[in-house]
């Protein structure tokens, strides 16, 4: 069996993946090497002259607590979103594989918000929540919260990973419906006849069967809350009050900007890159071999 | 300890289809039933309702002297084998097994007894710690068949548990089954499509056709008296021959055939002869094919007036072909004109639509 048997000519195949390579070269490299080179330059207010300064934008970054602050506030929300979505998701999957009336027209329903646009949703969700517009606001405040996102930090945050988190279930949703319609009818009879109950059964049969798909989701839901969520903080709180929902990606585009300290920026680009290069090598280190059973 | 009563069972699916049109079994204490039909009969459907997988939607269910209809399947102290084996793939072998005691609470140090002990049995004892994934199909299906003992439950079901073995290793663990049911004298319900598995397994023999029970009893007995053509074609292999008394040629020759349409003969009752059988059946017949097996040599052969066989009914022989048997490596030539012979005693008569059993 020759593999290569199948092109006469050499140069077919690389023209074949030719448009493939410039697009990421293009779109991805090229702003990569870019950001890794400004990241190194420092240049005066007024952009008149650029002084390569190697790590000093790094190390100045590093003295700034609001950055240490702003690493933290990330991990948190990126922690909230995942769990509380996934648990929610997992929760609508289990309910939805069941062989009821009408399941494909709920399943199709469940899966639509993932075609909102980030954006869209932070509109939404703010024209719910909002202090003075918002429609569940006003049953809040009669239920006796003082609620207002626009002053309060914490409750900002929780309208941001409500929003984010919203959006996140319909894909979570998908695969953990597939997940489960994977596992083996009979191997569910068999746990029931051996005398578990269906929580038992759940947390016994189910959830480790499923592991593989939550820990894939767990990293896909990370990446999502590091980097999707731009849309959604820019439409809510624009990363305040205060700096109480700037997370690391927004803090990119303020400083950058906003804030015009391009050298910064480009740094904090450098270090959010790596954060995602380590987590797709965790993803794709684990994934293949200890979470499978 | 528990005999297993299913009373007027019926299974009508909310479409309206009928699966199970009303199941009269009984087996008892310590027996081994088989239920065995062609695809789509229902014997699958009626073992899971036993089971408690499907709901049941007439009559009653009785497992040792209480009607089960209502209890869930944790509660009605069975085991069941599937034919997949359903083990629990992310657990060893010995938390499969051990899966069912724990959830009844039971003792650690118990669980253990009892697990190594199925394991000794089923020689697994040195796979304890493997996953299914690290097991042949033979060793996942002795795990499935220690899943169940370990719980030593009422009663034992079987849904086609052999089915995914190679030949060879279906006859090893048939005998193996066979030999732990008789030791451990628990009721048992098996599933099977083989009609040989089906003899060879029963105590009592359910031969199941489109949702009914064609015939209960010992497979010996089904064997040689079989009560429809159904099950004198399902039963035996190759099938019986089946031929319609609608020619005068069959008809004369048959001693006391009123009220009978169809004469059944099984391959090996034919003799090979010239004489002629005396109120028996004598077929003149062209061999059109040979299969030898070695202790035995299969001839199919066509009646010579163009006759038509009994139809629609499975494992059947196309119309006008006769199978005999006969012994040894030796037979007759492909071409060659032969007379099949046989007793009158050993003839098999049906009413013409083929679901009584005449006398005589």
């Amino acid at each position: 069996m020759q593999k290569q048997a199948i092109f006469q000519s050499k140069l077919l195949p690389y023209a074949l993946v030719a448009p493939q390579l410039a697009i990421v070269l293009i779109f991805f490299y090229w702003p990569a090497v870019q950001a890794v080179i400004q990241s190194f330059l420092l240049q005066d207010a007024f952009g008149l002259s650029t002084s390569f300064v190697w790590f000093e934008n790094y190390l100045e970054l590093f003295k700034e607590p609001a950055y240490f602050a702003a690493i933290a506030r990330t991990f948190a929300f990126s922690f909230a979103i995942a769990v509380s979505s996934l648990s929610f998701a997992l929760l609508l999957a289990v309910m939805a594989d069941r062989p009821l009336r009408g399941s494909t027209l709920y399943r199709t329903l469940l899966i639509w918000p993932y075609a909102v646009a980030p954006p869209v949703v932070g509109v939404l969700w703010v024209f719910m929540l909002h202090p003075s517009l918002g429609v569940l606001s006003r049953y809040l405040r009669a239920m006796g919260v003082d609620w207002n996102p626009l002053l309060d930090g914490n409750q900002a945050a929780a309208l941001i990973i409500l929003a984010a988190a919203w959006k996140q279930i319909s894909y979570n949703f998908l695969f953990f419906l597939a997940g489960l319609q994977s596992i083996p009818k009979s191997v569910i009879e068999a746990a029931a006849i051996d005398g578990a109950r269906p929580m038992r059964r759940f947390w016994t049969v189910i959830f480790p069967l499923l592991s593989p798909t939550i820990f894939f989701l767990l990293v896909i839901n990370i990446v999502y809350a590091f980097f999707d969520t731009f849309g959604i903080i820019d439409t809510m709180t624009r990363g305040g009050p205060g700096k109480a929902t700037e997370t690391l990606v927004y803090k990119v585009y303020t400083d950058g900007l906003l804030g015009g300290n391009l050298g910064s920026s480009a740094a904090q680009s450098v270090i959010l890159m790596v954060i995602v290069i380590v987590l797709t090598g965790i993803q794709f280190r684990f994934v293949e071999r200890k979470v499978t059973y | 300890m528990a005999n297993v009563t299913l009373r007027s069972v019926r299974k009508t699916y909310p479409g309206g289809f009928e699966a199970i049109k009303g199941v009269d079994v009984d087996v008892g204490d310590g027996q081994f039933c088989v239920l065995v039909g062609p695809s789509g009969c229902g014997k699958s459907t009626l073992l899971r309702m036993v089971a408690g997988l499907e709901t049941i939607t007439g009559g009653e269910i009785d497992i040792g002297g209480r009607v089960v209809n209502q209890v869930e399947p944790a509660d009605r102290d069975i085991a069941m084998v599937f034919q997949n084996y359903a083990l629990y793939p992310h657990m060893s072998v010995y938390n499969n097994m051990a899966y069912g005691l724990r959830n009844r609470g039971m003792a650690e140090a118990e669980i253990r007894t009892r697990v190594e002990e199925a394991a000794r049995v089923l020689e697994l004892s040195p796979m304890l710690e493997r996953k299914p994934r690290q097991l042949s199909g033979g060793q996942r299906q002795r795990v499935a068949m220690g899943r169940a003992i370990v719980r030593q439950p009422k009663v034992f079901l079987f849904d086609e548990p052999l089915s995914n073995l190679d030949a060879k290793l279906r006859i090893a663990m048939r005998v193996e089954i066979r030999k732990l049911q008789r030791r451990l004298n628990t009721t048992s319900i098996y599933v099977t499509h083989d009609q040989l598995e089906a003899m060879t397994l029963a105590d009592i023999l359910v031969v199941m056709n489109g949702g009914q029970v064609e015939q209960i009893g010992n497979p010996l007995e089904i064997y040689q008296r079989p009560a429809t053509t159904f099950v004198a074609s399902f039963i035996g292999a190759p099938p019986m021959n089946l031929m319609p008394l609608r020619s005068d040629e069959l008809t004369s020759q048959i001693a006391g055939a009123d009220g009978a349409g169809i004469v059944g003969i099984r391959p090996e009752d034919f003799v090979i002869s010239g004489e002629t059988a005396s109120g028996g059946v004598a077929l003149g017949l062209t061999v059109e094919a040979i299969e030898h097996v070695g202790a035995e040599t299969f001839v199919y052969g066509s009646r010579q007036r163009e006759e038509q066989g009994v139809a629609a009914n499975p494992g059947e022989l196309p119309p006008g072909e006769v199978i005999v048997r006969v012994p040894g490596a030796t037979g007759p030539a492909i071409g060659e004109r032969i007379r099949a012979v046989a007793p009158r005693d050993k003839l098999h008569l049906f009413t013409a639509d083929g679901r009584k059993r005449v006398a005589g």
